[in-house]
């Protein structure tokens, strides 16, 4: 995907340089995904009213994504579902990522604290990941907020793991040794040496869990144990719309299914140029 | 006033020892050569004697004292690869003034340029960075350097210079300076004394 990427910067903005585009990257797609939130913040009930006098209608200029057996308007449905996805998604990666904070900090605490961390990383990975949530959001009588601590409880695994591990070998480091040797404390080395290492590892992990949460919490919704079906889930629109695909109606599942997909690389384009420009190889040039 | 290793035993498995009851001292305002071969350990003893290492047997005293594990140490040890020894996300001004402000005499003396200090680590060469760790090392309470190969990588003309800098400052201030090589003439040239290394450490490396 990469290569295809790049090949498209080279085409579209030719005459910037390197560091221009990425930031054009990371704007144009910050702004798609804070235009998908904000009109989803600003649909009324109204437009999602049930209308059987324009029911299962094809794409057309009127509808552009159609219309679903209850005559509903599927982009209006879209939205709203990716909307809620995304502030889903977005508190999943925030606790996820303030849960990896505080573990990475405790793992470089001590030898029992750290066996104490990778116990619980190798805990959580132990029991599939889906399994997880679907037990967890249950286990807390399930809803959205079932669904949310549930992808949040699960999704700091890894990006624990990285920073444990980034900050094993901070620890080595010579400048590490000498600053202890030049009488600084713990704590001041801490904030001053490890944490500017790890600020961007944190921030470059929080946005890639987002994909990774939106995603399961689509499946979890899709599975039927997530979101209740009242609420324009995308799992839930994927879910409904199953039913209909064999009748012909393509559209309830294509349109929402492309959106979620196009969200997600989005993202996912948002963290790989994020990380271009935070590579303290190439962050200086 | 000297720095004094005693009997210093050390290994990183439990009987495959490294340093075996080794020995040795350092007087203040003394140049002291170390030669020893590659991987005979001389490195790991200077470790031991700047308090990098703590799961060593014997003692490590200065004035009869030992050294506390809080604080400046007044041993400062200076490493081979400079670019190892500074934080790449740090600018050089910062990495500089780690332990004290350095003075204006250190930087004239040691030829570092106003312009480098604005700089990043990756963007400075082995040398100057080399500069810059000798002067951060030190600072106006460091008694002993420990020079752990320090221009072994760098060409004959900048490590006569460097040499020549940190001479002058040593006996300046009276600092004592244990000089790690395995060039002999290098330390034929800088030190009052030498100690070869398999004449204090038992253990022999085949």
């Amino acid at each position: 995907m990469s290569t295809a990427v790049v090949n498209v910067n080279r085409s579209l903005f030719r005459g910037l340089n390197l560091r221009q585009k990425t930031l054009l990257i990371i704007g144009f797609t910050s702004l798609l995904l804070l235009a998908i939130v904000v009109s989803s913040l600003f649909i009324d009930g109204e437009s999602l009213s049930t209308d059987f006098g324009s029911k299962n209608l094809a794409p057309s200029l009127e509808h552009p994504f159609g219309t679903d057996w209850m005559g509903r308007d599927m982009l209006t449905r879209t939205l709203e579902g990716l909307g809620l996805s995304i502030v889903i998604g977005a508190f999943a990666s925030l606790i996820s990522a303030v849960l990896t904070i505080i573990l990475g900090l405790l793992s470089s605490a001590g030898k029992t604290a750290d066996s104490l961390v990778s116990w619980l990383v190798d805990l959580a990975l132990s029991i599939p990941h889906l399994l997880l949530i679907i037990l967890i959001s249950i286990g807390l009588g399930g809803g959205a907020q079932g669904v949310i601590i549930g992808v949040a409880l699960t999704h700091w695994t890894s990006l624990t793991r990285v920073v444990r591990a980034e900050i094993k070998q901070l620890k080595t480091q010579e400048y590490i040794h000498i600053s202890r040797n030049l009488g600084k404390s713990k704590w001041w080395i801490a904030t001053k040496h490890i944490l500017p290492h790890l600020i961007p590892q944190i921030l470059l992990g929080t946005i890639l869990l987002f994909p990774h949460a939106i995603l399961h919490e689509a499946s979890v919704t899709f599975l039927g144990f997530g979101l209740s079906p009242h609420e324009p889930a995308i799992g839930i629109i994927l879910s409904e719309s199953m039913r209909y695909l064999s009748a012909g109606y393509w559209w309830l599942a294509f349109f929402p299914g492309l959106s979620l997909l196009i969200v997600v690389l989005a993202f996912d384009l948002i963290g790989e140029n994020l990380g271009k420009l935070m590579d303290p190889k190439n962050a200086h040039e | 006033m000297c720095l004094k290793g005693e009997n210093i035993s050390f290994g990183y498995k439990r009987n495959n020892l490294i340093l075996n009851d080794v020995s040795i001292s350092l007087d203040r305002g003394k140049v002291l050569g170390l030669i020893g071969d590659s991987g005979s350990g001389k490195s790991t003893l200077c470790k031991i004697l700047a308090g990098y290492e703590n799961n060593y047997q014997g003692k490590v005293s200065i004035d009869g004292k030992e050294v506390l594990t809080k604080g400046y140490n007044p041993v400062q040890l200076v490493f081979q690869h400079p670019e190892k020894a500074v934080n790449p996300k740090w600018k050089m001004k910062d990495i500089l003034n780690e332990g004290s402000n350095v003075s204006q005499d250190i930087l004239d003396s040691f030829g570092i340029k106003k312009s480098w200090l604005n700089r990043w680590p990756n963007e400075l060469s082995g040398g100057e960075l080399q500069r810059f760790a000798l002067a951060r090392a030190l600072g106006s309470e460091t008694r002993y350097l420990i020079a752990d190969e320090i221009t072994t990588m760098l060409d004959a003309i900048t490590q006569a210079q460097i040499w020549n800098m940190v001479l002058d400052i040593v006996k300046e201030r009276n600092i004592g300076v244990l000089v790690v090589s395995h060039e002999k003439n290098l330390i034929k040239k800088l030190c009052h004394d030498v100690v070869y290394f398999k004449d204090i450490n038992s253990v022999r490396h085949y």
